[in-house]
């Protein structure tokens, strides 16, 4: 936060220990502790959703029926039929990404994915997952992805290396995107609450300005809420997409 | 929901089954609506800035791969600039190829064919 003058905007990604000794002693960070939360209400919103198993569904079950047939159309109309194979992927995925990026939003709390340490982790995990897929449903038919069809046999020593880099750039891309969203909405924000902190005790001239910095700052909200939206969407269908590549092939 | 529920009790659940296709099938049809029409990447933000901001990674990304590929390998082998100067091109050759699958022309039955 600002502290006496100065905009410390990236103090906010900083990371310590919580729950005193014990979590400093395995080094179990905020990080973790919204990613453990993440999973929890994950899983209580579809156990709990889930329990009247009613025909007619009330609020928390149409919310889980509801996650559950938006992911699942998510993965059927992008990979395919076979993609009911990667629905518990994708809805994993999914939901960690979202409520990661959601609970971010929430006051006092840490966003995870602000991190490129976690987002490469999990970009890594998924291109490392659609090359595996690939060998196991096409065998070693999967590198011809690498050469163009059509395409002159002498240009292959220049186009192969191409096609692998711009192949493993997906995991740049994947990892940066989130990333760089969810870390750019978070500066954002601090650096505006700084300025209505420093205009606001600036005296009567500050005050106009600083109105108008909480009022860029209650918009931002909203659109950090969007963006943490559509980036869990954005990330979860394009390793749809990426599957779909892996499982066609064109 | 609730307006069309009751009535035809035939076999219950089998209407249920069918509505719930047929809801489901609006969601579809709902939910990714770029899946159908302007798909690119799978109904991926279509504004100006989404658009953007898209490319850019796309265009980035394989550059900065390019770098840490070919200055890892010259770390490795000592050959001063040769690998990073072959990285790089190829790296923007691949982050061009990458924008040229997201927008070129002639990519949507390739990208969407199922």
């Amino acid at each position: 936060m600002a502290a006496s003058g100065t905009i410390d905007a990236l103090s906010q990604f900083k990371l310590h220990t919580v729950f005193g000794p014990i979590g400093a002693s395995v080094n179990f960070t905020q990080a973790n502790l919204f990613m453990v939360i993440a999973g929890v209400l994950t899983l209580a919103l579809l156990w709990y959703g889930m329990r009247p198993r009613a025909m007619v569904p009330g609020r928390f079950q149409s919310a889980a029926e509801m996650a559950y047939q938006a992911v699942m159309s998510m993965c059927v109309d992008t990979i395919g039929p076979e993609g009911k194979k990667f629905f518990p992927f994708i809805f994993t995925l999914f939901f960690f990404i979202l409520l990661g990026n959601l609970l971010g939003v929430w006051p006092y709390d840490f966003t995870f994915t602000s991190h490129i340490a976690v987002t490469l982790a999990m970009a890594l995990f998924v291109i490392f997952l659609v090359t595996v897929v690939a060998l196991r449903i096409h065998g070693l038919h999967f590198f011809s992805y690498f050469m163009p069809s059509g395409v002159p046999v002498a240009l292959a020593p220049l186009l192969i290396p191409i096609e692998i880099l711009s192949y493993l750039s997906r995991i740049i891309s994947l990892s940066v995107r989130l990333f760089a969203n969810m870390m750019a909405g978070h500066v954002m924000l601090d650096v505006f609450g700084a300025f209505v902190v420093m205009l606001g005790s600036a005296g009567l001239i500050g005050y106009f300005p600083a109105a108008f910095a909480l009022a860029v700052n209650v918009a931002l909200i909203g659109f950090e809420i969007l963006v943490a939206t559509l980036q869990a969407y954005v990330f979860a269908i394009l390793t749809c997409i990426y599957l779909h590549d892996a499982v066609h092939l064109h | 929901m609730s307006g069309t529920e009751g009535g035809q009790g035939s076999s219950e659940g089998e209407s249920f089954d069918a509505r719930l296709r047929a809801a489901r099938e609006r969601q579809g049809l709902e939910a990714p609506p770029g899946t159908s029409g302007r798909s690119d990447a799978g109904g991926l933000p279509t504004s100006a800035l989404g658009i953007g901001l898209r490319v850019a990674v796309e265009l980035v990304s394989a550059l900065i791969l390019g770098v840490a590929i070919g200055w890892g390998l010259d770390h490795w082998l000592h050959t001063a600039p040769v690998f990073i100067a072959l990285f790089v091109l190829l790296g923007g050759a691949a982050g061009v190829l990458n924008v040229w699958r997201l927008m070129g022309p002639g990519q949507r039955p390739r990208d969407r064919g199922d």
